[in-house]
């Protein structure tokens, strides 16, 4: 069989022929293949996202049957709920502040640890074991006892008669200290900051060091050049997600004090499956989707002018 | 040079330290009196108490941990399996066929990588309820079945994708049809994609809490992740030792995977993430 094979390998160019030769009796079955996802996807994916645009314009509440309102949903939500406003403020805030304090630390430690060394990959196993954790219930209750009044952050400014910060209690301080979590968790970014950053040829750094330019110079215009594209490929999974936490503003303040963390997920959550105003939700879920293919879109759009990519080929 | 290094592995240690402490002072509180928790940040307990463990397991009510991560693997292992049978044959079809439409399909699958679950999720929820599938594990069986997670299929599209033709060519000469190929030829080599995906999707499933929340409401049905949501809410102001102890038990087994297949865990991300 090896000795066939060998042969048959030998004899085949690759690539394009072999394509060909599947066509014929390949269709029918590539589709059985797929149907899985295809099914999945009309089923659970497509079919849902046309509903919830259909509920949004209805007063659908699970009760009693429902009837079209028209726009009347988006009026609502837009002109007399003080909720959604303030809702829609941190879920912003949060995103704006988290997603970029994530990346800068990810890039950060992936430079560090991008040095030849025996060993590194321990640090790289710890500095990843965070994010494995997730959005786990248990992250967030250590995070609620770390920064609770009498928490583990408090004790240790203590420790250095520091006087204690009310972290989870004070409306201006809550938010922050949420976002403190997704920070903590950088490793996947991280990850693809190294894979990155290995890829950078050794060349570019030897024609700038005999250029005399400055280490923070070969940072900013050999090393960050080249990792653009990986910057927005992160600044886009993580902003999507960010807009969407919810177990941390949950499980640590559950959206208090005073609303200050009750980000979007928590609003939504509440709107649809403790209130149960389904028709209501699906709106709001649109308005959050809207707002995400807009900061999408402007991210892909601004990347002309800031994402480099190697279109002329300067070989490897 | 050297010194650069020295001073990388200094840099490294201190913040490998501070980032690693939560967790450290996680496992060591719950081998603390409940006095002493936060009363000092020393990792090491003054006074060894054993038995936060025991009487956490306990839970609330008469549900026990027992339940919970009973619970926890009934719905976890289906949901891998499924999710790595599904997501192989979805992958080998993008990967090894031409067929109408391929470029649009493909094209789809992979913006519901970016599609916000948010504005699915209610309708999925009313659907699932239709089909009397609250209160069970259907809602998770059911998408892992379908292959509704895009990022599995993507991460073995590609894996599939470096995998010469040349050797699903001489399996044909061999006799094999398109199923043979992928048994015999591509699940052996693919083999480190298809851990990654088990590994990924063990760890999220186990860890999720949202679509527990809406799906499961009764407690003899809680995974881990409600069960120690509800043991905060009724112990997390007195008996912090016991939550803390919980919170060690259901991160174990997450942290036990990671270190067991780390590697393919990075090379997994690494995969997906530039290749895109």
């Amino acid at each position: 069989m090896t000795h066939q094979s060998a042969q048959a390998a030998g004899g085949q160019t690759p690539g394009s022929e072999g394509k060909r030769r599947k066509r014929k009796p390949g269709s029918l079955v590539a589709y059985l293949y797929i149907s899985p996802w295809l099914i999945g996807f009309i089923v659970l994916t497509l079919v849902p996202f046309v509903a919830s645009f259909i509920y949004s314009f209805t007063d659908y509440n699970m009760v009693r049957e429902q009837s079209f309102v028209g726009l009347a949903n988006y009026i609502e939500i837009f002109t007399k709920d003080p909720v959604f406003v303030q809702s829609l403020r941190v879920t912003l805030l949060y995103v704006v502040i988290a997603v970029p304090l994530k990346l800068i630390v990810a890039l950060l430690v992936a430079m560090l640890l991008n040095v030849k060394m025996r060993g590194i990959s321990i640090y790289r196993t710890i500095y990843y074991l965070p994010s494995i954790l997730g959005g786990s219930v248990a992250v967030s209750v250590l995070w609620r006892f770390m920064f609770m009044r009498e928490g583990l952050v408090n004790e240790m400014l203590s420790y250095f008669s520091l006087p204690p910060v009310n972290w989870l209690g004070d409306p201006n301080l809550a938010l922050f200290t949420i976002t403190l979590l997704p920070v903590w968790e950088f490793g996947s970014s991280m990850v693809l900051f190294l894979a990155g950053l290995k890829q950078v040829p050794a060349e570019l750094y030897e024609a700038s060091k005999v250029d005399g330019a400055s280490r923070a110079r070969t940072f900013f215009s050999v090393t960050l050049p080249l990792l653009t594209p990986i910057v927005l490929f992160n600044l886009i999974m993580q902003m999507i997600n960010a807009f969407q936490q919810f177990t941390a503003a949950f499980v640590i303040t559950d959206g208090g004090p005073m609303k200050s963390t009750y980000l979007y997920g928590m609003m939504l959550y509440d709107n649809a499956f403790q209130f149960f105003k389904m028709g209501y939700a699906s709106a709001q879920s649109w308005i959050l989707f809207l707002i995400i293919l807009v900061f999408t879109f402007v991210l892909f759009k601004t990347s002309n002018r800031w994402a480099h990519y190697e279109d002329g080929g300067d070989g490897k | 040079m050297r010194r650069r290094k020295l001073w990388t592995v200094i840099v490294l240690s201190v913040f490998s330290i501070l980032f690693l402490y939560p967790l450290l002072w996680l496992i060591s509180s719950s081998f603390k009196p409940n006095a002493d928790i936060f009363s000092s940040i020393s990792l090491w307990p003054r006074e060894f108490v054993w038995d936060a463990y025991a009487r956490g397991w306990q839970g609330v009510g008469r549900t026990n941990f027992s339940t919970f991560f009973g619970n926890t693997l009934l719905l976890v292992i289906p949901v891998v399996v499924l999710t790595a049978a599904s997501s192989l044959l979805v992958a080998y079809g993008f990967a090894r066929f031409k067929f109408r439409g391929k470029g649009l399909l493909f094209t789809l699958m992979i913006s519901t990588l970016m599609l916000p679950d948010a504005v699915i999720m209610i309708p999925r929820y009313l659907l699932f309820k239709e089909f009397n599938w609250l209160n069970t594990y259907f809602p998770f069986y059911v998408p892992a079945l379908l292959a509704v997670n895009a990022f599995f299929v993507f991460l073995l599209v590609q894996f599939l994708r470096g995998i010469p033709r040349d050797l699903d060519e001489a399996a044909v000469i061999d006799g094999c049809n398109s199923f043979g190929i992928l048994v015999r030829v591509l699940i052996p080599l693919a083999a480190p994609a298809l851990v990654s995906v088990c590994i990924f999707q063990f760890i999220w499933t186990w860890n999720e809490f949202f679509t527990a929340l809406i799906y499961i409401n009764s407690v003899s049905k809680y995974t881990v992740a409600l069960g120690l949501r509800m043991v905060l809410d009724n112990e997390g102001a007195v008996n912090w030792n016991q939550v803390m102890a919980m919170s060690v038990v259901t991160i174990l087994p997450c942290i036990a995977v990671f270190f067991m297949a780390q590697k393919y865990f990075v090379e997994g991300i690494a995969t997906t993430g530039l290749k895109g």
